[in-house]
């Protein structure tokens, strides 16, 4: 943190404070039946995606889940939009025809918001190889939960990463369940981390509900990465306050470890670290956090007063070249 | 006797019945139970979901972990082992969660499980059933919607069954436990809660008998698993204006009762096929060809398929409704084939 100046601190808690503030008002419409289909929020991983991706350069690549806001956010996806893409409008991120579980922005190189499990780690890999292949110093991350480590996809992705020293950076947010799979039932090694060693990947466990330690090592994985040593798998610990999706009663978690993971909460945690250095105060904090309150309130009115798509968008996009030929196979009789 | 059930509560109940009356039978699925790692320490933990949808929901206390079996997210792995397993001597009956979801298991479902009887000469059999999950209307996007009834239809070796009422549900899940191939078992998310007579001791429904599922002379509309609702919904407004549709439901794709369609074409001279599939390659396509082959001179009118576009399903509601075939898009279809075939007449009056 130390060499951290104000307007980086001040930055990295706006973004914490905005994938909290957006996400609590997801759980509260999705507890009121007021937005459609499934969402998964990122309440108490805020530390993850806020400690890894204000790293990236606007170049580098990105892959997500279908817990997707708090990367998006992170990236810089305007509130706005995405609570449009939330409620299916035509000014959402992606026009309303992806919803929550694919709300990312291509423009700002997020290749998707994958809703397969594991499905974005080898298109990960892909986008690095290609980026260094034409020369490109630029590097790709992919995000998955520690369910991801099963399938087929998380393995041959690593595989393909090392044998070609594809530049990625593959984050676990490891939030101690595969929907309400414990981790201790579903993985026999100790950690995620151990499972890299295997594919010659270097690989660290971090805190990821401390901000800085998630930086740090983020930082000390992506400068030897842009210099060609290869891919670096990062662990963060993290934990999941709200359910595999929202409307999930969450009946496997013990009250306990709930209140445990709450006192490590990534936001007071850093309102904790800065304010006893000295390097914010409370009053700040709070300004900020009011203030992105009030961002998230305009973004979601926003959306809720957005139109509709047009009903051209149903088989528009489909294809990139023969569009009309192809939307249709034969015209209507 | 028979009880009004949900189809959700019809297959529980054939779960139960099946592995009440075989302890060779296990399940195989992603949080089939729910809690796995925690329940020990925690009791409340366990059964936490029963299944996504709740249709295996009480299997665990019954049964235990050892006959139900939560997996990793691993569908190669637990679909592999499910054909293993079978060949061990087991029944295992697994789920994959959304039909979406069968891309990461799929070669051991094309190449191995499908294929081990043929390619060896006949000299085993792979008895799995696979159960999982269809179909557009819970604004769950493009990955978490599809149907892909045609994707397993055109497979040889797999059967596909796909109920569309309770009674159906139960009577084929206990079919399909029972048959000695690999057997896709379809359940459209927005038919669990669909309700109707179901009776309670345990019954199977033989593979490749169509249900009628309404009796017309005028039309026949073959719907594909949830588009039987709207076929029949379309054949109530239709009816209205004296227009008697023949509501046929295939129930199973693979083996698929081809007698009862040309029959019941060879009535009405007309057919139109519902379904919620893209157009192309589809069960619509697959029924038309067989019309097209076999029953071309019955038929007073084209054959009309009422499907969802060529694109993926959208999230947006607008959208999505917008997708998924509606009643009023049927009546309009037999509308348009009733006035087309009063047209040929016509001009064959006139000729």
């Amino acid at each position: 943190m130390d060499e951290l100046d104000e307007v980086t601190l001040a930055g990295l808690w706006r973004t914490m404070a905005r994938i909290r503030r957006f996400d609590e008002r997801v759980s509260e419409l999705a507890a009121a039946d007021a937005i459609p289909g499934y969402a998964h929020t990122y309440s108490g991983e805020e530390a993850v995606a806020s400690g890894v991706i204000p790293l990236l350069r606007e170049d580098d690549w990105l892959t997500s889940t279908y817990r997707n806001h708090g990367h998006s956010i992170a990236r810089g996806v305007p509130l706005a939009a995405l609570a449009s893409e939330l409620h299916g409008r035509a000014d959402g991120v992606c026009g309303g025809k992806g919803g929550s579980m694919h709300a990312v922005d291509q423009s700002l190189r997020m290749i998707g918001g994958m809703g397969i499990v594991a499905g974005g780690l080898p298109v990960a890999a892909g986008a690095a190889f290609g980026s260094a292949f034409l020369g490109g110093d630029q590097v790709a991350v992919a995000f998955f939960g520690d369910g991801a480590v099963h399938e087929g996809a998380w393995h041959e992705a690593l595989d393909f990463a090392a044998m070609f020293r594809a530049p990625v950076l593959f984050v676990c947010e490891n939030n101690l369940y595969a929907e309400t799979t414990a981790v201790d039932y579903h993985l026999r090694t100790h950690s995620v981390a151990e499972m890299a060693g295997p594919y010659g990947i270097p690989a660290v466990t971090v805190d990821g509900m401390d901000l800085f330690a998630v930086r740090t090592a983020t930082q000390g994985a992506l400068g030897p990465m842009r210099d060609g040593t290869g891919p670096f798998l990062l662990e963060a610990m993290t934990y999941r306050y709200g359910g595999q999706y929202e409307g999930d009663t969450q009946t496997y978690k013990p009250p306990s470890e709930t209140e445990y993971w709450r006192s490590r909460d990534p936001l007071q945690s850093f309102r904790r670290t800065v304010t006893s250095a000295g390097r914010m105060t409370d009053a700040q904090l709070d300004d900020i956090d009011a203030r992105v309150q009030a961002e998230v309130d305009a973004a979601f009115h926003k959306a809720e007063q957005a139109p509709w798509p047009d009903l051209s968008a149903l088989t528009s996009d489909v294809y990139a070249s023969y569009q009309e030929e192809a939307r249709q196979p034969w015209p209507a009789s | 006797m028979a009880r009004i059930l949900t189809i959700k509560d019809a297959l529980n109940e054939a779960l139960h019945q099946a592995m009440e009356a075989n302890d060779r039978i296990i399940l195989f699925g992603e949080d089939i139970a729910g809690g796995a790692g925690r329940d020990e320490a925690y009791p409340p933990a366990a059964d936490a979901w029963g299944g996504p949808f709740g249709v295996t929901k009480g299997l665990l206390p019954r049964f235990g972990r050892r006959r139900v079996i939560d997996t990793a997210i691993a569908e190669t792995g637990f679909i592999g082992a499910s054909i293993g397993a079978a060949l061990a001597g087991l029944r295992p009956v697994s789920e994959i969660m959304y039909v979406d979801f069968i891309g990461t298991s799929f070669d051991q479902l094309l190449n191995e499980a499908a294929k081990l009887r043929y390619v060896y000469g006949g000299k085993v059999s792979v008895p799995i059933v696979v159960r999982t999950v269809t179909g557009a209307g819970f604004r769950a996007a493009a990955e978490h919607s599809q149907t892909l009834y045609s994707i397993y239809t055109h497979v040889p070796g797999l059967k596909v069954v796909a109920p569309a009422f309770p009674d159906d549900a139960k009577g084929l899940l206990l079919e399909a436990i029972d048959d000695p191939d690999p057997v896709i078992f379809m359940e459209h998310k927005r038919l669990y809660m669909v309700t109707g007579e179901v009776p309670e001791e345990p019954y199977r429904i033989p593979f490749g008998q169509a249900r009628i599922c309404r009796p017309g002379r005028d039309v026949t509309i073959v719907g594909i698993q949830k588009m039987v609702h709207t076929a029949l919904d379309a054949a109530e407004q239709l009816a209205t204006e004296g227009i008697e549709a023949e509501v046929i439901d295939p129930r199973t794709y693979s083996p698929l009762d081809t007698a009862t369609i040309l029959e019941s074409v060879a009535r009405t001279h007309r057919l139109v096929i519902v379904d919620e599939s893209h157009p192309r390659c589809s069960l619509a396509t697959d029924i038309s060809a067989l019309v097209a082959e076999r029953g071309f001179h019955d038929l007073h009118a084209p054959i009309r398929m009422v499907t969802a576009p060529h694109a993926p399903v959208p999230f947006s509601p607008v959208l999505e409704d917008a997708y998924v075939p509606q009643p009023t898009v049927v009546v309009s279809a037999v509308q348009g084939l009733l006035s087309q075939s009063d047209d040929a007449r016509a001009r064959l009056s006139k000729s």
